[in-house]
């Protein structure tokens, strides 16, 4: 299965989040903000960094890129979407997840191992995990805060849809220490913290990470 | 040539730690006016002439899908003279 990592102008993790693929077991294809080409790919992953250089807000530019056009149609037909960080914004910024993500509220860059308990495993993208397992993987941005009004929070609750909560002290303002959450279909997952970067203990605090990328194996296969 | 100018603001109920970050900075100068700050962005938008009614529309539009994020976010277009 053919599974696309964008690079945008500025975008920092594609290569880690391409390694990750290919160690999950799917092959890792390349796609470019400006070409309105989906290569033919299952399933597509927004990575971290700082699109556009986060111009504007974080993801705001990027949206409007020849390539979001086509993910954003695939995702409405089903496909699997994963945003990291900086992609989840993306995806935020697209509407195909509700709230946003704003400046953590002690208005520092957070760079850290953070603990998260999965708190939903039957997205395209968390079937690996048990719920309520708590893993490990590594935290680094600077808009992290997830916000929306009182409305949309309550639905996200009700209907099961935060994917993953922050594990002990709030690390950046995130409402109900919500570290990702899904769509109503399941297939668009946003998550703040980084699995790509903790799929080898060799290079990071464990190898818990992959259990996203071998979840969307399980999705396709099903 | 006019101006136009977009203001955009974070919703009340959206935290503003930035905000917040200026108005606890504000006492330790000597500066005790400020019960509270909050920071929002501000765009001047140059065109030739004087806007049009369609003109305005079009910035609102603009101001609505790309300068500001509606989820978390308000704006005010005006004309500058």
């Amino acid at each position: 299965m053919r599974i696309g990592v964008i690079t945008f102008p500025g975008t920092l993790d594609d290569r880690d989040a391409a390694r990750a693929v290919n160690v999950g077991g799917a092959e890792a294809v390349a796609l470019w903000h400006a070409d309105a080409d989906l290569k033919k790919v299952d399933a597509v992953i927004l990575p971290g960094g700082f699109s556009y250089g986060d111009y504007l807000r974080c993801g705001a530019i990027s949206r409007f890129a020849p390539v979001m056009k086509l993910v954003i149609e695939a995702a409405g037909k089903g496909m699997p979407v994963l945003g990291i960080c900086n992609g989840f914004q993306v995806l935020c910024e697209s509407h195909l997840l509700p709230g946003a993500l704003t400046r953590n509220s002690d208005l520092h860059f957070l760079c850290r191992d953070q603990e998260i308990e999965i708190t939903n495993n039957t997205t395209a993208w968390t079937t690996s995990f048990a719920e309520g397992e708590r893993i490990t993987i590594p935290l680094k941005n600077g808009e992290g805060s997830f916000q929306c009004d009182d409305q949309t929070l309550a639905r996200l609750e009700n209907e099961g849809r935060v994917i993953a909560r922050y594990v002990g002290v709030n690390p950046n303002g995130s409402r109900n220490l919500i570290a990702g959450i899904t769509n109503e279909r399941g297939n668009v997952v946003g998550l703040m913290p980084h699995p790509e970067h903790a799929i080898d203990p060799l290079t990071g605090p464990s190898a818990q990470g992959l259990g996203f990328f071998t979840s969307i194996l399980n999705a396709m296969v099903k | 040539m006019a101006i136009i100018v977009v203001d955009v603001m974070l919703k009340p109920e959206i935290l503003d730690p930035q905000g917040n970050a200026v108005a606890s900075a504000l006492p330790r100068l000597g500066f005790t006016f400020a019960n509270s700050v909050r920071q929002g962005k501000r765009f001047e938008i140059e065109i030739d002439g004087e806007p049009t009614p369609a003109q305005l529309a079009e910035v609102e539009k603009a101001a609505e899908v790309l300068l500001s994020n509606p989820v978390i976010e308000t704006y005010v277009v005006r004309v500058e003279k």
